[in-house]
Parts: C-alpha cells; sequence; structure tokens
C-alpha cells in the first residue's frame, strides 16, 4: 500500500478575523511520523492555523483532511476530532482549580470515558517519564512554569492524540526553563510523533524539524528542510526574517 | 514650630507599635463608646425610649414566642436558599449559553433578571400570596408558606443568577478552549472546568445575598406564614410595647452579623490572593 494518506492535509485554508484576512490560501501535508515548525513573525498566522486545525477557529475556506477524511464539513463530530489532536498552548492552560493528576485525567476520563483507575495509571506513568511523578497531587500555581507547561504537554498525550499541535509553548517561559521543555519534545519527535510546531526557538526548530514552513502574512511563502530554509533560504523575506532572528541572538549560525 | 522637627522623614512620629498601639486602641473605643452611651443614658427622655424598646420585662416574656417564629424564618431561608443556588445557576447558564440558536434562551434570561430585580419584592408577596390562590386553580396548593417559599426563590434567583453570571464571565475564554480541545462536550467543559471556578470566585457575593435572603423572609408575615415579625407584631399588640421587635431585630443580627463576618475573611483572603498573583 503506497497511498497512505497524510496524517494532516490542508488545502487553500483561508481565515480572516473581520477585515483582517489572518490565513490567505494554506496548502500544507504532514506525513505520519514527521515533525514541521512554522516560523515566522508574531501575527503572521501561526497560532490561527493551529486553532484552525483543532476546530477552535472555524476556517472560510478550503479544506482540513485528518487520515484522508475533511474536518471541516458540518456534519463532522467536533468532540471525537478533538480527541485526536493534541494542542498545547504558550499559557499552559491547566485548569487551576485541578491537581496535576486531575488535569491529565480529565480529558481521558470524561471525553473518552475511561474509568478513573485506568486514567490515573496511565496518567501517573506519562507524568513519571517526563519526571512529574512527584508533583501528580499539586495543583498548578505550586509549579514552575517549565513544569506547568510540561504538564499542560503530558495532558495532551494522555488522549493518545495522532497529531500534537504544539504554539509557541515556550514563549511565556522564562529563559532558563525552555529547555526542559524542548527536550520533552525532542523525545515524543524520537518516539515518531506527528508534530506540527509554531515556535520562536530556531535552533529547536532547526534540530529537531523534518521540514521547515516560513509564514509570511498569512501564507506560506517558503518551505523546505532546515538545512535549505535556514542556510540558504531563496526568498528575500525569508532572509530578512532570519537576519533579524540572528540580530536577536535567537539563532547561532 | 519648625517643620523639620526630630522626625524621620515619613511623619511627625512613626506609628506606635505592638502592645502600646493596642492599649491606644481600646482606650480610646472606651472613652468614646463611652461617652456616647453615657450622653444617650442621660438625655431627658431616655427612660421612655427605655421602656418602649429595651424594656428587659418584656423582651423575656416575648423571646419564646419570637424564637418560635424565627425557626419559620430560618425553614424559609434555607429551603428558599437551597432552591436559588440551583436555579440562580441555571439562569446564569442561560444568559451566557452561546451562538445564536439560543438567542431566545438568552433573552428569556434577561428578562426573568430585570423584571424581578427591578420590581419591590413586597409587590410579588401580595401577587403570589394572594393573587395566585384566589385563582382557585386545581392542583395548586393553597399553603402561604408554599407561596412564601415560591417568592423568595423567584426573587433571588433573579439576583443569584447575575452574581453566578459575573463568575462564569471572569472565568478566562482560554479555559474552555483548553477544555474543548480535550474533546470535552460544551456541556463537560462547563461542568467540569468554568462553572467549579466561577462558582469558588463568587462565594463572598453569594453569602451576601443568602444575607439578604435571610431578612428578607420576613416578607413572608404579609400573606400569613406567623414567622419571627408576626409573632413581634403579635407581642407588641398584646403589651403595647416595642420591645418585642427589638427581640426579633436581635435573632436576625445573630445569624446576620456573623456571616457578614465570614463575607468580610472571604474576601480579604481572596484581595490577598489576588495581591500575591500579581506581583
Amino acid at each position: 500500500m503506497s497511498t497512505v494518506p497524510p496524517v494532516l492535509r490542508l488545502e487553500g485554508v483561508h481565515k480572516s478575523f473581520g477585515q483582517l484576512e489572518v490565513l490567505r490560501g494554506i496548502d500544507l501535508t504532514l506525513a505520519e511520523h514527521e515533525v514541521i515548525c512554522l516560523i515566522g513573525a508574531s501575527g503572521s498566522g501561526k497560532s490561527t492555523l493551529l486553532r484552525c486545525i483543532n476546530l477552535l477557529e472555524l476556517i472560510d475556506a478550503g479544506r482540513i483532511e485528518l487520515d484522508g477524511n475533511p474536518i471541516t464539513g458540518v456534519t463532522v463530530d467536533v468532540n471525537r476530532l478533538r480527541r485526536r489532536i493534541g494542542i498545547v498552548f504558550q499559557a499552559f492552560n491547566l485548569f487551576p482549580h485541578l491537581r496535576v493528576l486531575d488535569n491529565v485525567t480529565l480529558g481521558p476520563r470524561r471525553a473518552l470515558g475511561q474509568s478513573r483507575a485506568e486514567a490515573e495509571t496511565q496518567a501517573l506513568a506519562l507524568l513519571e517519564r517526563f519526571g512529574l511523578a512527584e508533583k501528580a497531587r499539586e495543583y498548578p500555581d505550586r509549579l514552575s512554569g517549565g513544569q506547568q507547561q510540561r504538564v499542560a504537554i503530558v495532558r495532551a498525550l494522555a488522549m493518545q492524540p495522532d497529531l500534537m499541535l504544539l504554539d509557541e509553548i515556550t514563549s511565556a517561559l522564562d529563559p532558563e526553563l525552555v529547555a526542559e521543555v524542548l527536550n520533552v519534545i525532542r523525545e515524543l519527535a524520537k518516539g515518531g510523533m506527528t508534530m506540527l510546531i509554531a515556535t520562536h526557538e530556531m535552533g529547536f526548530a532547526r534540530d529537531i524539524a523534518d521540514r521547515v514552513c516560513f509564514l509570511d502574512r498569512g501564507a506560506i511563502l517558503e518551505e523546505g528542510t532546515p538545512d535549505q530554509v535556514f542556510r540558504a533560504p531563496r526568498e528575500e523575506r525569508t532572509r530578512q526574517f532570519l537576519q533579524r532572528v540572528i540580530e536577536a541572538g535567537r539563532l547561532q549560525v | 514650630m519648625s517643620q523639620g522637627g526630630p522626625s524621620g522623614p515619613l511623619g511627625p512620629a512613626s506609628r506606635p507599635s505592638g502592645r502600646r498601639g493596642v492599649l491606644i486602641g481600646v482606650a480610646s473605643v472606651v472613652v468614646v463608646f463611652g461617652a456616647l452611651g453615657w450622653v444617650v443614658v442621660n438625655s431627658p427622655n431616655w427612660p421612655l425610649v427605655r421602656d418602649a424598646f429595651f424594656n428587659a420585662k418584656y423582651f423575656w416574656k416575648a423571646l419564646p414566642y419570637v424564637a418560635q417564629g424565627f425557626v419559620v424564618n430560618i425553614q424559609l431561608c434555607l429551603i428558599s436558599e437551597a432552591l436559588v443556588l440551583i436555579c440562580g445557576l441555571g439562569i446564569a447558564l442561560m444568559r451566557t449559553a452561546p451562538g445564536a440558536v439560543f438567542l431566545p434562551l438568552r433573552l428569556l434570561a434577561v428578562i426573568y433578571s430585570d423584571f424581578f430585580r427591578g420590581v419591590p419584592g413586597v409587590l410579588f408577596i401580595f401577587l403570589f400570596g394572594f393573587g395566585v390562590p384566589a385563582l382557585g386553580i386545581p392542583g395548586v396548593p393553597n399553603e402561604p408558606f408554599f407561596f412564601g417559599v415560591l417568592t423568595l426563590v423567584l426573587l433571588y434567583t433573579a439576583y443569584v443568577g447575575e452574581v453566578y453570571r459575573a463568575g462564569l464571565e471572569s472565568v478566562h475564554p482560554s479555559q474552555e478552549a483548553a477544555a474543548r480541545s480535550l474533546g470535552l462536550s460544551r456541556a463537560q467543559a462547563m461542568r467540569y472546568v468554568v462553572v467549579p471556578q466561577a462558582v469558588r470566585r463568587v462565594i463572598p457575593p453569594l453569602l451576601n445575598d443568602f444575607i439578604g435572603l435571610q431578612k428578607d423572609t420576613a416578607l413572608v408575615s404579609f400573606i400569613g406564614v406567623v414567622e419571627v415579625f408576626r409573632q413581634s407584631q403579635i407581642q407588641e399588640a398584646a403589651t403595647y410595647n416595642f420591645t418585642p421587635y427589638l427581640a426579633s431585630a436581635a435573632l436576625f443580627l445573630l445569624i446576620t452579623v456573623p456571616l457578614t463576618r465570614v463575607v468580610d475573611i472571604l474576601i480579604a483572603r481572596d484581595r490577598r490572593r489576588l495581591l500575591a498573583t500579581a506581583r
């Protein structure tokens, strides 16, 4: 079987907020086990794109397919769909009134109908794997930003998603906490997780991505392997963007 | 009178510290309250006031009856509050339901709470307590107590609904987004994520409305429920002395003052938390 459909396929995706056209025809395919990093300036549409894929925003035109099935029709069961797509937000968005363990088990218990025991066993194993076992009974506000974001990643993983969307997950972190979160993602990539990652961490994108897409004003202006995009960008605007990033000390060349 | 005295840069003298401050505070309270009391007690008409309002003999005579009436108020209050807490949340959820489909639901909730918050409660007591039984519709109970509870619930559901709504709106939309992104339905997201956080935040104002409800149980006396206010009236009519009213006032204060202090403590705690997280 050579015609396995890609995990995710986007075709001509458009999205506007009022007058502002945020996505202007995005085409993108993501194969199983592939990691794609979306780079680009703030406001270029990275976050909106991820939110559209998770149907937190509805697209105005175009088509999004998951495993070859369109997910943008009216007959789509959004709750079932979201269970297969994990998303991690910039601001963690943990549930402050629930302990870490309950944050992680909420989805499996309520959306997947797992028993408490089953969900907790699985959650504890995941927390253990990411060095958070001793935080299981704490409330989120007792954790550092890095720990909170790792919990948010574990919470998404507990749903055993086919695809993970990461929305600038280190942007709200103190610099010394960035590495611990990125290491978790590196491990996930090694484990074969299919991921679409919006990031400002260029060094990380270069290390981890199979492909890098440069978003500019709501369109993918350039895409290629990290080597192509970072070392020999074809587009002038990509060069300018990377130049600014290098000047800001966010990418070593 | 030179400006630059021996005091520090922050003022003429630093605040007296610790025990000295407490002593000064106590002394000042004793002096001021003592003076006020002395003025009242030595005013020419004090004996008249004392005998009509603060008569110990009538107080103790009326107290058992008044207390008996107060039990009815407590029953009214507890039953109504339990229903109000449920119905109020229902109204708030109706009012915050998203999307065009739920517009009639939202409108209904707005009309309901505008209506019941905008009209004096005593009017509804007469309307429901006398008007509805007068219709003689079969199956509708004839009990004043029932209509008392009904009116209090309808009135306070409108107030408490607004309190809950403020709480629901104070939970950041990203919380719902996070819940939905896990595949929870909107109802589940509300049930497990938004409502628990909202309720926690509005406990002090909910308690305030509980205090209001507790006081407004006296409205029910108008439709013939013999509760604390009606008992006081009966006692007053028998003796032409107003002390029974003060006895019932004392019973209300016994409940409302401690509750008010609890609210103050909760608000102060929230404020401290807010300041701590804002840093």
